[in-house]
């Protein structure tokens, strides 16, 4: 069997200020094969896949389109020969609605007019497929984040493409959206297109990758058949070293409530009540839609309350802005970390210390001593990778973007966390330390709510568990109870 | 031999980022060496000290300014808050009597209440700043114009010759209250939480009212204080005009923004820094100075002027085009 070698990058060089990120590499891809690229963060992933897009200009080396050299790359280049991206952030425009987002590009119709008629009955033929009810009509920005990667990957499907490139597509979509996608690409590649498939999920590299290259520190490690390896072997590749994973094991039980939420309702969720003690996780699981980034923002005060209550340490509180709600000491790590967690253009130093900045202050000067303690304290805790605390946030890797986001959060010191997708994008050496570090906070009597998609990480981590449906609570599941299929039928509504 | 070569190269990129990350400075320089060409009076250091004088005004209330833009926002109303707060003085001490060691006190105050308004009509109505000061503008100015009833007001006390006329070891007072202003805005800026939380705001709203600030309250905050500044500059030009006039310090906020842009403050906010404003206001200077030594019409000059205007929000749209330039491409992180 052997396939044409569709795409090949040779000796592919790409200098940043301080980093190597793309030393000398040489892969080739072939076509109609579900290629997987893996790699910590940082180790120059999305920097390849930009340079075979044309978003960046390598400094040396050749990418070779069937058998076609080219030595600079555009982006509409790449997109005339059929390669279509999916990028690891948002690529839409928030203000256009998700048909036009799709539909971006082609020429639908004879008229030269706009005929958004006809834009969004074939947009809603390409949703269709992913089975999840968008309204073509809605704007990207009413959208969560999830759905806009439903979106985004509905726009690529829906080009002719030869070549589809996928920059941890999954990260943010739950189990039952991931089985959609899968069957998708299955479809695609039945039809010949070649996916490169970017993931930290190793479970799913398993499930659907015909071949696997890693990457390390910018360097091609090695490129593997799927069905000849094994999750330790890749690890080691990927980590250059043996690394256990497992859950960090309790330390101590969970103590008395800290906080307590009757009848909540309201941004979409409806009378929602539950409680959490101090020293305990609460996976919060649901599908995409299901209210569980709305119940977090409601809890923190950035979405008003209609009806309901919420207790601290059993006295009722009225928390009306995020700030009433970091006065009583929750702190939130937020979904959307480009629009919601960073600031893009400030430093890594400075992103990490602001929440905290009004704390370390000294009659409203800012103690930079201890603000730089704190930021080299998480920096090397969560290993975040970087030349220098002083790089801005924007010229980082998607997962140590992340890693930042963590970093604020933990840095706040707050008695109540809600993490919303805290892992989102983050490799599986971190993700071992923030287990840890997560572990370790609970059994200091912090009280800890975690959002995610992952189940694994959710079944691993979590004390007990509720699941939200619809924006109601569907039920509580407790740690002997634990099992993915139980808390997916309580998630879709059919138990 | 490999070394030195590898040195020189490291040392010319490190000259070319720093000319990159200093183009303001770059430019300002340039133009001192072409005009100190063209008149053998231009470098001399009474004309230099003349040259920040006057545009020293429009610095102090540049630095009001800029904390309203670094926040994301715009104010340009600050020329009609000049125009009222400086009649309004000249009224307060000629009209009415009133001391200049209580009147000015007094006429902060209510520089201060004008940025409060501005402020309060921008949380309230949630419309663009742009939008907001250009309505407030023709009101305060409007205002101005009615108290002051087309008279040239004069007749205040010796002792309010100082701010605008006297000297500290032979340099002007306005000079040294830009500077004094210019270094409490950059500490304000640099180093305290209230100045991260004015960046933080510019960079991204949502992310600062998650991470707890008072996004309104900030706002209010930030127009109080271009309020305030701007009738510092009120008090120093009506001493140094010493008449109450309707003409005085009317489009200020004109040269505030193109020295501004210039500095490398953006006009989407998050960004700037108080050297880069400073240069841009001399800039201005060293533009004004050349032409008036070149003894140019005066309606020249505002041809110039403006086009000094677009060529600094070209710039600033190239910076950002290139940014943007780049986050496409890091988009993908
Ligand atoms: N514009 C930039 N300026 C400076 N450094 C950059 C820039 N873009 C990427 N880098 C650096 O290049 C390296 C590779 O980044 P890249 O985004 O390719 O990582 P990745 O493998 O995709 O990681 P992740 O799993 O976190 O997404 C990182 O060290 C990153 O900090
Ligand atoms: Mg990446």
């Amino acid at each position: 069997m052997d396939a044409k070698i569709v795409l090949s990058l040779e000796k592919v060089t790409k200098k940043y200020p301080g980093v190597l990120a793309l030393n000398n590499i040489s892969i080739d891809f072939l076509e109609g094969e579900v290629h997987a690229l893996l790699g910590e963060n940082g180790a120059g992933k999305s920097t390849l896949i930009k340079a075979v897009a044309g978003a960046i200009d390598v400094d040396a080396g050749i990418i070779k389109i069937n058998g076609q050299e080219y030595h600079e790359m555009t982006p509409s280049l790449s997109r005339s020969l059929g390669i279509e991206v999916i990028y690891q952030e948002f690529n839409l425009v928030p203000t256009l609605s998700c048909s036009e987002n799709i539909m971006m590009g082609e020429s639908v119709g004879s008229s030269i007019f706009f005929n958004s008629k006809l834009v969004d009955a074939k947009a809603s033929e390409v949703l269709k497929q992913f089975a999840v009810a968008i309204d073509p009509k809605k704007l990207v920005q009413e959208l969560s984040i999830a759905e806009q990667q439903i979106v985004e990957i509905a726009k690529a499907v829906s080009k002719n493409i030869k070549i589809l490139i996928m920059d941890e597509p999954s990260a943010p979509l739950s189990v039952a959206e991931v089985e959609i996608m899968f069957d998708i690409i299955k479809q695609l590649k039945q039809k010949g297109v070649t996916i490169i498939y970017i993931s930290h999920r190793l479970e799913e590299v398993f499930r659907i990758s015909d071949r696997v290259s890693v990457m390390r520190d910018g360097c091609y490690v090695t490129t593997k058949n799927t069905k000849d390896t094994n999750r330790q072997e890749l690890i080691k590749l990927m980590v250059g070293r043996e690394l256990k994973e497992s859950y960090p094991g309790r330390k101590n039980p969970p103590g008395d409530i800290a906080l307590e939420v009757k009848n909540l309702t309201g941004n979409g969720d409806k009378n929602i009540s539950f409680v959490v003690r101090k020293g305990e996780i609460l996976g919060i699981s649901g599908l995409v839609g299901a209210g569980r980034t709305e119940l977090a923002m409601l809890l923190f005060g950035a979405e008003p309350i209609q009806k309901g209550e919420i207790l601290l340490n059993g006295q009722p509180v009225i928390i009306k802005s995020p700030l009433d709600a970091i006065k009583y000491k929750i702190g939130l790590l937020t979904e959307d970390r480009k629009g919601q967690g960073l600031f893009l253009e400030m430093s890594i130093k400075w992103n990490i210390s602001f929440p905290i900045a009004g704390r370390i202050s000294k009659y409203g000067i800012v103690n930079t001593k201890k603000e730089d303690e704190i930021a080299r304290k998480y920096k090397e805790r969560i290993n975040i990778k970087t030349p220098s605390l002083l790089q801005q946030v924007i010229n980082l890797s998607g997962g140590n973007q992340q890693k930042v986001v963590l970093a604020k959060s933990l840095a706040a010191e707050s008695d109540i966390l809600i993490f919303d997708e805290p892992t989102r994008g983050i490799d599986v050496g971190a993700k071992q330390e923030i287990y840890q570090l997560m572990t370790d906070l609970a059994d200091n009597g912090i009280a800890i709510l975690m959002i995610s998609s992952d189940m694994e990480e959710l079944l691993g981590m979590s004390d007990r568990i509720i699941v939200l449906c619809e924006g109601k609570l569907a039920g509580e599941v407790k740690k002997d109870q634990f099992e993915q299929h139980y808390i997916l039928d309580l998630a879709s509504g059919t138990h | 031999m490999k070394n030195q070569s590898a040195f020189l190269s490291r040392l010319g990129s490190g000259i070319g980022s720093f000319t990159k990350k200093n183009v303001p400075l770059m430019i300002l320089i340039f133009l001192m060496i072409l005009f100190s060409f063209m008149s053998e009076n231009f470098l001399t250091s009474r004309n230099i000290i003349t040259l920040i004088r006057q545009v020293s005004f429009t610095g102090i209330s540049a630095v009001g300014l800029m904390f309203v833009m670094i926040s994301g926002g715009i104010d340009l109303s600050i020329g009609s808050q000049i125009v009222f707060t400086n009649v309004l003085l000249a009224i307060m001490m000629v009209d009415w009597k009133i001391p200049p060691g209580l009147a000015i006190p007094l006429i902060l105050v209510v520089g201060t209440g004008l940025g409060t308004i501005n402020g309060f009509l921008c949380i309230k109505l949630k419309i663009h700043p742009l939008i907001i000061t250009l309505g407030t503008s023709a009101i305060f100015k409007g205002f101005g114009y009615i108290i002051n009833r087309s008279r040239n007001i004069m007749g205040f006390p010796d002792s309010f010759r100082w701010f605008g006329q006297g000297y500290i070891w032979g340099i002007p007072v306005p000079i040294i209250v830009m500077v004094v202003v210019a270094l409490i805005g950059s500490f304000i800026l640099t180093r305290t939480y209230f100045g991260r939380k004015i960046f933080a705001l510019g960079g991204n709203e949502e992310a600062a009212r998650l991470a707890g600030v008072n996004v309104n309250k900030m706002k209010v905050y930030l127009f109080m204080i271009c309020g305030f500044i701007s009738a510092i500059t009120a008090v120093l030009l009506l001493s140094r005009v010493f008449a109450g006039q309707t003409i005085t310090g009317q489009g200020t906020e004109f040269d505030c923004l193109t020295a501004a842009l210039l500095g490398g403050v953006s006009f989407k906010g998050g960004e700037g820094t108080v050297f880069g404003l400073i240069t841009g206001i001399i800039i201005i200077g060293v533009l004004n100075n050349a032409m008036q030594l070149a003894s140019f019409p005066d309606f020249s000059q505002t041809v110039v002027k403006g086009s000094v205007l677009l060529i600094a929000v070209a710039f600033d749209v190239y910076q950002k085009n290139r940014k943007a330039k780049e986050t496409v491409a890091k988009v993908a992180a």
